[in-house]
Order: C-alpha cells, then structure tokens, then sequence
C-alpha cells in the first residue's frame, strides 16, 4: 500500500500501533494513550478513539476519514508492548520522523519475538515446580508438578495453535494437568493431589486478563473491561471444568 | 529460612512468568524481582500482621508489587505492566479457587460458596491494591514535579 499524505500516513500509524498494541495484551486506556499522543504530536488535532479489546475505530477529527481496526488474535507479548511503546515515544518527542516510525511499526508487526516454544516450556515447568513450594507442598512433589505443568503448558499451546479455540485448548490442558496429577498420586510419585494440581494449572491461570480488566473497569472503560473480564472468567472456567472432570471420575469421596 | 525459600520460589516463578508472557529479555530478572517483593509483603502481612487473613494480605502484596513495578518503570521508561503482570501471579488465588471447584464436585454447596467468595474477594483487593498504588504514585509525583 502507497501513502501519499502525511495525514493518512499519521492515521494509519496511530491505528496500527493501537492494533499491536491490543493483540499483545496492553491496557485499553494505556492504547488510547498512545494513539492520542502519537496524533497529537502530528498536528492531528481534535483526534478521538474507541476502542475495545475486538476492535479500535479512530477518527482523525476534522472532515477526515474514521478508520477502523479489528482485532482477531490476543496474546500476551509483553516486548511488543514495550517496543510500540518505545516508537511511540521517539515519535511523540521527535526524535524519529513519521516515516521512519510507520516502518519501524511494520517491522514489529511481522517481527516474532516471542521467546523458542522449549524455553517457555521449560519456563511453565519450573514455574511449576515453584509455585508447589510457595502453596505448601512437599519437596518430594516437585518432579510430579515439574512434568503436569510442562505438559499442560505444552497441550495448552498446541491445541490452540490447532484449533484456534481458547475456551477447547484450555479444557484439554486442564483435563491433562489432573490426569497426571492423579496418575502420579496413584503410582506413588506424588503425595499430595490438591498441591500438585494447583500449582501445575498456574501456568494456564488468565492473570494478565484479570488484571487488565479490573485496570480497565477502574479507568472508566466498561466496554474493554467487561469484554476482558468474560474472557478471563471463560478460561477460569475451562480450566476449573477440566479439573473438574477429572477428580469426577476419580470417585470424588477418595 | 522459610522466608529465603520462599523468596527463591516466587523469584523463579515470577521470572518463568516473565518467559511465558515474553517479557523483553533484559528485564526478565526485575520481573522476579517484583513478584518476590509482592509474595514476601503478602507473607508478611498474612502471618505476622493480620494473623492470616488473606484477603487483606493480597491488597498488601499487589500494592507493594504495583509500588516497585511503578518505579522499575519510571527508571528504564517502559510501560508499567511489563514488571507487575509476572508480578501479581504469585497472589492469584488459584488454591482457593480450586477448592471452591472441588467442593462444588463433591456437592459441598456451602463450603464451595465460602472458598468461592474468598476467592471473589482476593481478587478484588489484588486490583484494589494496583489500582490504589498506580493513583497514590500519580499523586506524588505530580506534587514533585510541581514543586520542581
């Protein structure tokens, strides 16, 4: 695409790191922020934004076009908040040029910086394998919540990348997490089910959701908070079905 | 020795966290920084404050981690939530809740309930704590930066 003007070139800006900003799990007041600073330091004045974690429509102000992004994958990225941010700032205060800025944008948006899938396995496990020590539990439990956490990540993760259905993938790593768990109960590996489970199921716990939603209802955005609160009670949801399922089948008095 | 184990704990998982949510590769130990600031003022407040009141505790830990978070993020420039997100993981009310859930498998309506509702309430004073922390920061430093 060829941007001849200025204007629509700040536009698309504006949107555009709104978008990344959004789809890496930033808070909502934190995009209307930027993108009204980033307009204003472009002599867009009068520019104005709505925006909710499935879309962000932003007008210009004047006679000038309203443009309109949709959002349609969310994760959690923390670099490429810190990254948009950092654009945002060089562009607010001058210190690069728009042009420069749009591209830079471009290049986060096709950029991966996400940390090698084994390293953040690896991450949930030994998260794991921690937050067992921090809830209470035995030393001895540690491998048992070191493996169900790993793997409940791992499934997690992959059936999200196949299914592209949240509420599905989170169920399954849940229901994975309490097999193991009872498994290694079972066997003798583990001692204590509730300590192993819980501190296995953290890595799938929606605490950047919760947090952001409660954040935005505080700053008076109903919408985006409301919008974050459902999707986090939805996971919440799914992961306490999947356990749920399993310590059914368990035979619950035992 | 329980508080260094428990330091060393809360620095690991919050810094795990800080991989998981893909935090930038050199804050990645500020992010467990602030997680073991926040669990260490949760423990202190619980058990040697308020005598194990939880609720109250978890506003404590989530106003300390939003304190620190707040300052890490004034020093390198960064957005606030890069530090606090790993942060607050600790104080997330996972047992609880996951006890409200499996009362509710055993039909143990009301035991779930109370679980439920202290798990309601510590996620409240969570937000409450992070909320109140970000607005007492704001004020101060806009009496400072006046006063300059």
């Amino acid at each position: 695409m060829i941007i001849d003007s200025t204007e629509e070139l700040t536009v698309e800006c504006c949107l555009l790191a709104g978008r990344l900003m959004m789809e890496a799990g930033a808070e909502t007041y934190r995009v209307d922020d930027t993108m009204a600073r980033m307009a204003a330091s472009q002599g867009l004045t009068g520019a104005d934004s709505f925006t909710t974690s499935t879309g962000i429509i932003f007008s210009p102000g004047g006679n000038r076009h309203v443009k309109l992004a949709s959002i349609r994958k969310r994760a959690t990225d923390l670099e490429k908040i810190a990254r948009v941010n950092s654009v945002s700032r060089g562009l607010s205060s001058g210190e690069i040029p728009l042009k420069e800025a749009y591209h830079e944008l471009k290049r986060i948006e096709r950029g991966d910086f996400m940390f090698p899938f084994w390293l953040q396995l690896l991450a949930a496990a030994v998260a794991s394998g921690s937050f067992l020590i921090l809830f209470g539990g035995h030393w001895l439990d540690i491998p048992a919540a070191f493996i169900a956490g790993g793997l409940g990540f791992f499934v997690s993760e992959t059936f999200h990348e196949k299914t592209r259905v949240k509420f599905f993938s989170e169920f399954t790593a849940s229901a994975v997490v309490g097999l193991l768990s009872l498994a290694a109960v079972r066997t003798g590996f583990g001692g204590q089910l509730d300590v192993i489970i819980i501190a296995a199921v953290m890595p799938l716990v929606p605490g950047l959701l919760i947090t952001n939603a409660v954040r935005d209802l505080m700053a008076g955005h109903f919408m985006a908070g409301l919008a974050k609160g459902a999707e986090a009670f939805l996971t919440a949801f799914a992961i306490g079905a999947g356990i749920a399922l399993v310590l059914s089948f368990r035979g619950v008095a035992a | 020795m329980i508080w260094a184990i428990n330091g060393i704990c809360s620095f690991i998982a919050s810094a795990m966290f800080g991989i998981i949510f893909n935090s930038p590769r050199n804050r990645l130990l500020h992010c467990g920084f602030v997680g073991l600031v926040g669990w260490l003022a949760y423990l202190a407040a619980r058990d040697l404050l308020l005598g194990g009141d939880t609720v109250k505790a978890s506003f404590i830990g989530a106003f300390a981690v939003a304190v620190v978070a707040h300052l890490f993020a004034k020093r390198y420039r960064t957005p606030m939530i890069i530090f606090s997100v790993a942060g607050i993981i600790p104080l997330v009310p996972g047992g609880t809740a996951y006890n409200a859930m499996r009362n509710v498998m055993e039909t143990h309506y009301d035991v779930a309930t109370v679980h439920a509702m202290e798990a309601f309430m510590i996620s409240g004073s969570i937000a409450m704590g992070l909320v109140f922390a970000e607005v007492i920061i704001q004020l101060v430093f806009k009496r400072r930066a006046r006063a300059v």
